[in-house]
């Protein structure tokens, strides 16, 4: 319990998101372009961390489908910026994770002609896990 | 040398249970001056006040201190006791012991010092103070409105009933305001027009009331009782006394192509218009951004048609000024701009509209007399997509929207589903809320009935994007109590804008010296109990320049502001504040620095003969302080060089002997 | 950590700090953070007047001879001034008078003018902790001291 107490205030430090501001409008969620392949959405991600929820959202495969496009950011009224709170727990559970990132001297033999150079950058970053 | 009698209040254990009473009531009685020194439970109370009006007969006392709560609070009440007993009002001073002392400081020793270095400053005061006698100014027995609403009408109407005259100042050509321009008003389904211009008509008719149309103020001098105020009548190119408002002119004028403001844009109005049929003052004006005689010198139609031969092309702007005893300001609202929400492409697609636009193209007098036809191409909307609180309940760092909730635009959505829903059944109507804030005798019950009988889709959620696509509108939203996203085709989405005050209210609120609050709305003087009032006296607030409001509530915040003003206009003589600057003329050397300062214009500069000690006479330039017109900010006494400058009540040796009691 | 040093050299000093508060923003905020009880020094004593404009720099040269540690002058924000412009005036008038006072050896900290409306309470019992705290860690003004005006 405290290690989601403690995860909790890591994500709220990381992305700056207060969540207390949402007045669950709902606007993030309207506006969200890959709404039908997440689980949880913008406004489900807002509530459930102000109630501590950390463990579901975590394991959810809706951390990686988010597009970080940011509209929900750009949309919300009340500024509560729901987007930089998805990138904050996907950070999270990236570094929870931790030892199964690709690493760089992976790179080499991945890279052919076909494949684009940002695609291997973006999975660097986020979907080898 | 004065005699001093202090007088400690309990406040029950407000005061006393951080500060030993006792202890401050016994060291101030040691102080300079002072004879007398008590303490009681409640100064303020009747038994209170006959202990401070005894001790003034017992001990011949010429001054009082009272140790009590704040001089904002009581020190009328003491004033009064003090002259009921016989000594002079402006005798008395107030050691505020209770808001910066007990209250704020938790620890009795350290309480209970400050209260008596607090009492020690008061007395020392007290010593200096001298009697005063506030002068009387005469009342101009009228009032001036600014803005011909519903707001500014009621409290004009209500004024003039009471036998006073009164001026109502309207930016545009007509008076009416936004009212004028709704179709029905909740919760009763009342036609706007037909509450409103029998109103208008009484206006027109009353000769107590004189309306200046297409009229803005200028400029306010002066002070409550005695504001000095220039109007400036734009000019309208029409004798306004001629003019029969027949409207052949309107119908004559070659120029086609000018954006109707009374319908929003949504359709076109000739150069020369009067806004709609029912406008008071019913005559025209001629707008010289699209006349062509104005603009070019060739055309004239306007003036050959018009057989009272009203037209004066050759008008310039004219500026009346007038006296006014009183100001209500009565300024409105508007909704604000849509612009910067790209989500909802207000400005990409003419079938996104805001309630004010679905207002007028459902009124009977609108661009399409009253059929509900999409703004595009004209045809009958089978979809309409209502989205409230857009750019209501922002955050405070927004740019685009306003934090505050605009109050009345869950109550007219609700009223244009139902209509939608009651004129044309084939039509789904779909309500996105986030929440449904219907407080108000009969609108909860209105806005159920929207739902249950009328059958308009309310949905808990956020409209995200609106895309034009073909002839129709894609709506991307939530649903967050099915937890759904939903899509849906609409053929008009209304958004409700946020309301915001009129954009003339600022400049008006600096020419009053009236506060207002970070979005501009006028500050009331105390917001629970002087809600009509604004701090600077003499002005009043009426309708929504002091917040967003209804109708009702708009109508009576209007009636109370006219009481207000009945009021004041009812007294024969105002008193005015006896503290005002002072010139010693033996000390003052001409120099003219404090006329310049003087926000008020208070100072003027006169040649004095003065006689010399060797019986011969001299004439020197001196300072005159004109007493009803200072208002003793004290601005002049730190400007003089010479030290001749002085404020009544708040003289410099006063502050002075204040500030050495704190640093003993 | 400056602040705790001065409490253990010495335990009773409390700095004295006088207030010049305009009466109808500062002031009504001073009643306000009472009404509110929110507690600050009680080294601070206010002194009530009409417009900060009235504030004389000989005020403020008389506080700092008597043996004030600080001098604080309230006034309404700028464009809310009840008198239009009062508090215009007083912040040209005390920019010049602190710089004067800060070549005679006054600290800049030591003198203050900050802006509290009605409404603000807050903000007054905020500012008064804060200017305490910092008048409090310069100690004891010496500078200004006029022992033939002590009595």
């Amino acid at each position: 319990m405290a290690d989601m107490e403690r995860k909790r205030e890591q994500i709220l430090r990381i992305s700056g998101v207060n969540p207390r501001k949402c007045m669950r409008c709902g606007k993030c969620t309207a506006t969200c372009p890959s709404y039908d392949e997440m689980e949880y959405h913008p406004h489900e991600f807002v509530y459930m961390v102000e109630t501590g929820e950390i463990e579901p959202l975590l394991k959810s495969e809706s951390l990686y489908k988010c597009l970080s496009c940011m509209a929900c950011v750009e949309r919300c009224p009340r500024g509560v910026e729901p987007g930089k709170l998805v990138e904050a727990i996907r950070l999270v559970a990236v570094r929870e994770k931790g030892g199964d990132r690709i690493t760089a001297n992976d790179i080499p033999a991945l890279l052919d002609d076909e494949m684009p150079q940002q695609a291997i950058v973006t999975a660097f970053r986020k979907y080898q896990k | 040398m004065q005699r001093i009698g202090v007088f400690v209040c309990h406040c029950g254990t407000n005061i006393a249970g951080t500060v030993d009473v006792a202890a401050v009531s016994e060291s101030l009685g040691k102080e300079q001056g002072v004879v007398f020194s008590t303490h009681y439970q409640y100064m303020c109370s009747q038994a209170g006040q006959d202990i401070i009006k005894n001790a003034i007969a017992e001990y011949k006392l010429t001054g009082i201190v009272v140790c009590s709560c704040s001089p904002r609070m009581h020190e009328t009440t003491f004033r009064k006791t003090a002259a009921a007993a016989g000594i002079n009002p402006y005798m008395v001073e107030i050691a505020n012991i209770r808001e910066q002392c007990s209250w704020v400081h938790k620890d009795t020793i350290s309480g209970t010092e400050k209260a008596i270095i607090l009492g020690k400053a008061a007395v020392a005061k007290v010593n200096l103070n001298a009697p005063l006698t506030p002068g009387e100014t005469p009342v101009t027995k009228r009032a001036l409105v600014i803005g011909g609403g519903i707001a500014g009408i009621q409290t004009a109407l209500d004024i003039a009933d009471a036998g006073f005259p009164v001026d109502i100042v309207e930016k545009k050509p007509t008076i009416g305001g936004k009212m004028a321009q709704l179709d029905k008003t909740f919760p009763t389904l009342d036609c706007a027009a037909c509450i409103l211009t029998p109103k208008m008509v009484d206006v027109a008719q009353n000769d107590k009331i004189r309306i200046f149309s297409y009229s803005e103020v200028t400029s306010v001098k002066g002070f409550v009782g005695n504001f000095d105020v220039t109007i400036k009548r734009k000019a309208r190119y029409v004798k306004e006394d001629v003019c029969t408002g027949c409207g052949a002119c309107t119908e004559k004028c070659p120029q086609k192509k000018v954006p109707n403001e009374f319908n929003l844009g949504m359709d076109n109005r000739r150069a020369i218009y009067i806004p709609f049929a029912q406008a008071v003052p019913k005559v025209a004006t001629i707008d010289p951004d699209y006349c062509m005689m104005l603009k070019t010198g060739k055309c004239g139609v306007c003036s050959k048609v018009c057989t009272a031969g009203a037209i004066d092309y050759k008008a310039k702007d004219e500026y009346v000024e007038e006296k006014y005893g009183a100001i209500v300001v009565a300024t409105g609202f508007n909704p604000i701009s849509m612009d910067k929400f790209d989500e909802f492409a207000y400005s990409q697609s003419k079938d996104v509209i805001t309630s004010l636009e679905f207002e007028r193209l459902t009124n009977a007098a609108g661009p399409t007399q009253g059929k509900l036809l999409r703004p595009s191409d004209g045809e009958h909307p089978h979809t309409i997509v209502f989205v409230q609180c857009v750019g209501s309940r922002c955050d405070s760092c927004s740019e685009k929207g306003k934090e505050y909730c605009s109050k009345i635009c869950c109550m007219y959505t609700a009223k244009h589903a139902m209509l939608t829903r009651d004129k044309y059944p084939d039509t789904d109507v779909y309500v996105f809320y986030i929440d449904v804030r219907t407080p108000g005798k009969n609108f909860d019950e209105f806005y159920r009935r929207a739902v249950e009988e009328y059958g308009v889709h309310y949905i808990k959620g956020m409209v995200g994007k609106v895309s034009p696509e073909g002839k129709k509108l894609m709506v991307q939203a939530s649903d967050l109590i099915a937890g759904k996203q939903l899509h849906i085709e609409a053929d008009l989405v209304v958004l409700a804008a946020a309301i915001e005050p009129d954009k003339s209210a600022r400049p008006l609120a600096t020419m009053l010296t009236a506060s207002m609050d970070t979005n501009d709305f006028f500050t009331e003087a105390h917001p629970k109990l002087r809600p009509v009032e604004s701090p600077t006296a003499g002005v009043f607030l009426s309708g929504a320049c002091q917040g967003p409001k209804d109708i009702p509530e708009t109508v009576s915040q209007a009636g109370a502001a006219a009481a207000k003003v009945i009021g004041l206009l009812c007294k024969d003589k105002l008193t005015g504040n006896p503290c005002v600057a002072h010139s010693d003329e033996m000390m003052c050397n001409g120099c003219s620095t404090c006329e310049k300062v003087c926000p008020y214009g208070a100072i003027t500069y006169v040649d004095k003969e003065f006689r010399m000690p060797d019986r011969t006479t001299r004439v020197r330039r001196v300072a005159q302080v004109n007493e009803a017109v200072c208002q003793g900010c004290g601005c002049c006494t730190v400007a003089c060089p010479s030290g001749a400058m002085d404020l009544k009540g708040f003289a410099g040796k006063q502050i002075m002997a204040e500030v050495d009691a704190i640093c003993r | 950590m400056s602040m705790k040093n001065i409490e253990n050299n010495n335990e009773t000093y409390r700095p004295l700090i006088v207030a010049f508060c305009c009466n109808w923003c500062s002031y009504a905020g001073a009643d306000l953070a009472g009404n509110n009880r929110l507690a600050y020094p009680a080294d601070v004593k206010i002194i009530r007047v009409p417009c900060s404009c009235r504030v004389n720099p000989t005020f403020i040269l008389r506080a700092f001879q008597r043996g004030a540690d600080g001098v604080i002058i309230c006034g309404c924000h700028p464009g809310d001034c009840h008198y239009t412009s009062g508090n215009y005036y007083t912040r040209r008038r005390m920019s010049l008078m602190f710089s004067m006072l800060d070549y005679l050896g006054i600290e800049r900290e030591r003198t203050r003018v900050e802006w509290v409306s009605a409404a603000e309470g807050a903000k007054f019992a905020a500012t008064m902790n804060d200017f305490c705290e910092t008048v409090a860690k310069l100690g004891k003004n010496k500078r200004l001291e006029d022992l033939r005006c002590k009595q």
